[in-house]
């Protein structure tokens, strides 16, 4: 048992030296902050004049959703497959009930639960709705949604979310998201593009389509988590 | 060495031995919290490396949700002969 924490330790620690060591004299990862974006796609993707263009203040979200749109599209596509995953694993019957846990919430953290509940809502919101704005966007906000039910499911052993609901919430933001895509095509010239004017760089409505798609994005999230997490906390109903 | 390179070094030797703690912890819900932290400590190099939306999404995700859900499995599971 000893000589094995040794081993561990032992393999550990080469391991990190041998990253350390491929990093430290490799031409293909230069020192934070020593890049030369001219020679590099970022580089076209910072220049200032296409940022006026799209009008997002947040160059992460300018990248996600409108240069790699289409990428996005297939994150999420990945998420849904996963959350149908889990849904085929664990949710199969019809009957569905809670969890039985060895634990019951007390008073504090039903009312602290409650109220925690709103505050992670709102920021979640948030979120989604500055995403071209400040750092953040659809997939954190979707999350932060998400961990505010979880905290519902917390606070009382017998909350059981809508599910249906959410099943509906998610598959009409996916095909919107599609929709707004195939618009692009139609009214411009190609998938995903930004149709909508880009306004004034810093307002709340602008940027033109981001701010639509991010809000999808964190919709679709948000419910697919959800579901996630109530397929994790039930279990068939024996009787 | 700059106050930067010191605050990186610190930042990965405790994320390195944190998660050989977690590894190696005896009972399996300070495992959980041990890699809860090593989120926590994510976090922070992210925001050193001027990447705030990443540090946004390993914060909510990584401490956050990952972590509920490991302590509400946990709290699901019994070991074999106790009840």
């Amino acid at each position: 048992m000893k000589l094995k924490n040794l081993l561990a330790l032992l393999v550990t620690l080469l391991l990190a030296l041998a990253i350390i060591l491929t990093l430290n004299n490799n031409t293909l990862f230069p020192a934070f902050g020593d890049v030369d974006l001219a020679d590099r796609v970022s580089g076209q993707y910072l220049d200032s004049a296409q940022i006026d263009e799209i009008g997002a203040a947040n160059i992460v979200t300018a990248i996600v959703v409108g240069f790699r749109g289409f990428d996005t599209l297939g994150e999420v596509t990945v998420l849904f497959i996963s959350s149908l995953g889990v849904a085929l694993l664990f949710g199969a019957s019809r009957k569905q009930k809670r969890l039985d846990a060895d634990f019951s919430p007390n008073f504090m953290l039903r009312v602290g639960s409650r109220v925690l509940f709103g505050v992670i809502l709102t920021v979640g919101l948030y979120i989604i709705l500055h995403g071209h704005l400040t750092p953040g966007g659809g997939f954190p906000g979707g999350t932060m949604i998400a961990s505010a039910i979880l905290l519902l499911y917390l606070a009382d052993d017998q909350f059981r979310a809508k599910i249906k609901g959410f099943k509906i919430l998610e598959s009409a933001s996916g095909s919107l998201y599609v929709v707004i895509g195939l618009l692009g095509l139609v009214l411009a010239t190609y998938f995903l593009q930004n149709f909508l004017p880009a306004g004034t760089v810093g307002n709340l409505l602008s940027a033109g389509i981001f701010p639509i798609l991010y809000i999808l994005i964190g919709l679709k999230v948000g419910s697919e988590i959800s579901g996630i997490i109530d397929n994790f906390l039930t279990e068939e109903d024996a009787k | 060495m700059t106050a930067f390179d010191i605050l990186s070094l610190i930042l990965g030797v405790m994320m390195v031995v944190i998660v050989f703690v977690a590894i190696h912890a005896k009972k399996m819900i300070s495992a959980v919290l041990f890699l809860s932290l090593v989120s926590m400590l994510a976090v922070v190099a992210f925001v050193m490396l001027k990447a705030p939306d990443v540090a946004i999404t390993e914060a909510v995700i990584g401490s956050g949700l990952v972590t509920s859900l490991f302590v509400f499995t946990l709290l699901a599971t019994r070991k074999e002969g106790v009840k």
